[in-house]
């Protein structure tokens, strides 16, 4: 068989066909690739007019009702067109199988049909802005009963984020059938490498929790055209049950963000420590505990709502324990640094960054389910701070890291090594000076999703849009250093192993070709192993 | 550069299909999950109001549409045994039935649904605003998962329709027959989540 | 993974199996429309649940042939379960502390 690389065979269809009808795992990944990245910049630009309105009390340069729509549109946009779909779909569907030793997923129609579905969701949110009574502007949370009762185009926006919920669910789906049935020979459970243990778990999530927001989002649009009843007060209905059932898929779809990309830090750290993983057992394990626990404590997003003082206690407990997983990550993760032999290169950085950045979005994430505490920090700008560390400090970083590990496969070229540390520094300056002065005018009083503010914080919000600029500046040369690798014909490389990694990707050609391997590999030692480097304290 | 079509070849994997229709299987009981906590939320909130209200369903109806559910599961079995002992016209034959049971049940929700509503007993219908709270909420509910039930038996019977058309084409054989297992499946739990509702809707006594 | 064709090394059970399975399913369909006729106040909802648990053991493990499948269908199953009783328990936790007992 030749190899061709994916990018370039030919089959039934010519053109642009040839993406959007394939069902090779590869080619549906770089789909979901550039329309991830589309819609990351779209949702970039509203947060960018968000913080520009900010820098003054009063109107800046739009009115009220506009803000509202853009703050709502930037939470759904990120939320469910970027991060949750994010790494699973372009950096699980491209290299889950290769990893494996497989030749695609179990079920590759089912693939691209997840890919028409996160198309689909997306143009009804892109129609919602224009249509009917303008765009919604009831928060990504699309709580009742504003959101029963506001002119606004909720029932498009909620309907698209009901079939984005199918893309997620399909993935999901394929991923747990790939890595049960798909794993090449030799490759037992614990032979396979850990970005494939972070899929597995987010894949659970992603199939039992995804129904349940699919539900009630489904009576929020059967509400507002036939007045139900089941969650409008006015008819009998009880709109903290429309919080618990929204949170109860919600708080979840945050493990399905953060997972992977915790899969992903798992391989980046021994590929550039040059050394196995210290604790593979541990941190294979941690990542089923934190999906599984995860469902455990959606209620602390409620604290302040209403609901019983014993759920509470519950739930302020139960989120102090989901935390205990993610620091057994983190200590092996730093452990496999210790005494390692360190590239430096730009992949290693991302990693660095993302440990400290989410360590403080981790560590908040606990002042906030501190019951006592969150009374007063819930719904403040602090709650503002603390998930943009985690989501954009975590997910965000990690999915550039990811980029900038992988592009060298993917592509065959590799990308300019000091623009892109140039890039990581000023984007994590940027980063910083966006969302840390959130933590400070949060514990000081400043709500969230408020148009207008007393004085006092305005100095708090211009330091937080000039961050904005300046991280936006560390996106752009990010991306523009990629892109310009991408087109130019002088970094092309042949190389399959730039980085020294040990798992299978790295004995595929450059770019990879349809059926990834010749012939099936057979392992026979754990995903991390080096015969002749620094030798781990425990052999797998 | 290759010019020739590359095709790839589609493996078989009769357990890996059959284990992702449970998954599938999972999403739907978890959709109907959602209502079943709303369901027990309500009812806990208004034990009065719901039996009230249940005492407007009709007890016969809903046993007789369980029965007809139940025997239209046990003829798929039958239709699956059928056809892996090479029985196909039987086999056809069994899945017919299972069709006609399914349309049958669709037949009595469909006189349930206008008898209410010829009583204005519907969202935002005229009878309504004399009702409690916990009644409107109750039929609320009443509307939405047996509407949605309905909807997968629809589903469910299309997928059934499909097989009988592979079976006569003979794309599903006796050793080839994963898909039909597989929208057995499917049918079995639209059986199973009518065997919830019906107890938590009509026998509120 | 060479062979992934029908996996079904034993036989399927014959007829008799699945029309005594559905004779107790019918069976148990009578028994719960009876129970309703009596007064059980709060056992009422146990009973009814615990009638259709019966009932959907018995759907699940023969006609959709759990019991004789490999074993990690019983754990898949065992996991939604499991994740559907926590969303319905600590909800329930927010609920019966929430209103004053009457």
């Amino acid at each position: 068989m030749e190899n061709v690389s994916y990018l370039e065979y030919k089959g039934k269809h010519k053109g642009l066909l040839a993406w959007i009808l394939s069902t090779d795992h590869k080619r549906v990944a770089i789909l979901y690739l550039v329309s991830l990245i589309v819609f990351f910049l779209v949702a970039m630009t509203f947060g960018f007019l968000m913080r520009l309105e900010m820098l003054t009390p009063g109107k800046t340069i739009i009115d009220p009702q506009t803000y509202n729509a853009l703050f709502t549109l930037h939470g759904v946009i990120m939320i469910f067109l970027f991060i949750i779909p994010g790494i699973p779909a372009v950096f699980g569907n491209f290299f889950l199988p290769i990893m494996l030793g497989a030749k695609d997923v179990s079920f590759p129609r089912l693939n691209l049909l997840s890919w028409y579905f996160y198309i689909i969701g997306a143009a009804l949110v892109l129609i919602s802005l224009f249509v009917g009574g303008g765009p919604i502007d009831t928060g990504w949370t699309f709580y009742v009963p504003y959101s029963l009762r506001t002119q606004t185009n909720v029932s498009l926006a909620v309907f698209a984020a009901f079939v984005l919920g199918f893309s997620s669910i399909l993935t999901g789906l394929n991923f747990i059938v790939t890595i049960h049935r798909m794993r090449c020979k030799g490759m037992g459970w614990f032979k396979m490498p850990l970005f494939a243990w972070g899929l597995y778990s987010t894949a659970w999530i992603q199939v039992l929790a995804t129904p349940v927001i699919g539900i009630t989002l489904l009576l929020i649009i059967l509400e507002r055209f036939f007045g139900i009843g089941i969650f409008d007060p006015a008819l009998g209905g009880d709109p903290l049950l429309y919080q618990h059932m929204f949170w109860i898929y919600s708080h979840p779809a945050v493990y399905i963000m953060i997972l992977p990309a915790m899969g992903l830090v798992s391989e980046i750290i021994p590929t550039f420590s040059k050394k196995d993983i210290f604790g593979y057992g541990p941190i294979a394990m941690s990542s089923l505990a934190i999906a599984f626990v995860g469902y455990f404590v959606w209620g602390h997003h409620m604290f302040s709502s209403g609901i019983s003082d014993t759920s509470r206690a519950i739930f302020s407990f139960l989120t102090f324990v989901v935390a205990i997983p993610t620091g057994i990550k983190v200590f092996n993760w730093v452990a496999t640094l210790y005494k390692a032999s360190i590239d430096t290169r730009a992949p290693f950085w991302f990693v660095v960054a993302f440990i400290i950045i989410f360590s403080i979005g981790g560590l908040t994430g606990l002042i906030l389910g501190s019951l006592n505490v969150d009374i007063h920090l819930t719904d403040t700008y602090f709650v503002v701070a603390h998930f943009h560390y985690v989501m954009f400090g975590g997910m965000g970083l990690l999915f550039f890291a990811g980029l900038h590990y992988w592009f060298p496969k993917m592509f065959g070229k590799m990308y300019n090594e000091k623009v892109a540390k140039l890039g990581t520094l000023i984007f994590v300056i940027g980063f910083n000076g966006l969302y840390f002065p959130m933590f400070i005018m949060g514990y000081l009083g400043m709500p969230r999703r408020y148009y207008d503010y007393l004085p006092q914080y305005q100095i708090y919000h211009i330091i937080s849009t000039v961050g904005s600029w300046i991280m936006i500046l560390g996106i752009l040369i990010l991306i523009f250093n990629l892109l310009k690798a991408l087109l130019s014909k002088k970094n092309t490389i042949t190389d399959i192993n730039p980085w020294g990694g040990t798992t299978l990707e790295w004995t595929v050609p450059t770019p990879p070709p349809l059926e990834n391997f010749d012939v099936e590999p057979t392992v026979t030692h754990g995903p991390y192993y080096r015969p002749n480097l620094i030798k781990p304290e425990k052999s797998h | 550069m290759s010019n020739e079509a590359v095709v790839t070849h589609v493996h078989r994997d009769d357990e890996g299909s059959k284990m992702g229709m449970w998954l599938f299987l999972f999403t739907e009981a978890l959709l109907f999950g959602g209502m079943f906590i709303l369901y027990a939320s309500y009812r806990f909130m208004y034990p009065e109001n719901f039996k009230v209200a249940a005492m407007r369903l009709d007890t016969l109806i809903g046993a007789v549409n369980t029965i007809l559910l139940l025997t239209s599961s046990l003829t798929v079995v039958i239709a699956i045994v059928a056809l892996r002992r090479n029985q196909k016209t039987f086999s056809i034959y069994m899945l017919l039935f299972t069709v006609v049971a399914g349309g049958a049940f669709l037949v009595n929700k469909y006189f349930e649904w206008s008898t209410k509503i010829h009583h204005g007993i519907y969202p935002k219908g005229p009878e309504m605003a004399n009702l409690s709270d916990g009644e409107v909420v109750f039929y609320g509910l009443y509307y939405v998962m047996t509407g949605l039930h309905a909807l997968h038996i629809i589903v469910g019977l299309v997928f059934i329709l499909f097989m009988v058309y592979f079976i006569i084409k003979d794309k599903q054989t006796g050793d080839n027959c994963q898909k039909l297992e597989n929208a057995g499946l499917y049918w079995h739990l639209v059986d199973i989540i009518w065997i919830f509702l019906f107890p938590l809707f009509y026998l509120i006594h | 993974m060479s062979d992934n064709t029908n996996t079904h090394t034993h036989e399927h059970p014959g007829y008799g199996l699945y029309i005594l399975v559905w004779a107790g399913l019918v069976g148990l369909t009578t028994i719960t429309v009876a129970l309703s006729g009596f007064n059980l106040a709060s056992l009422t909802v146990v009973v009814a649940i615990a009638i259709a648990i019966v009932k959907s053991l018995l759907v699940t493990n023969y006609f959709m042939h759990v019991r004789t499948d490999s074993a990690v269908f019983k754990v898949f199953i065992f996991v939604c379960i499991a994740i559907f009783l926590v969303m319905i328990i600590l909800t329930f936790f927010d609920l019966t502390y929430r209103f004053p007992l009457k």
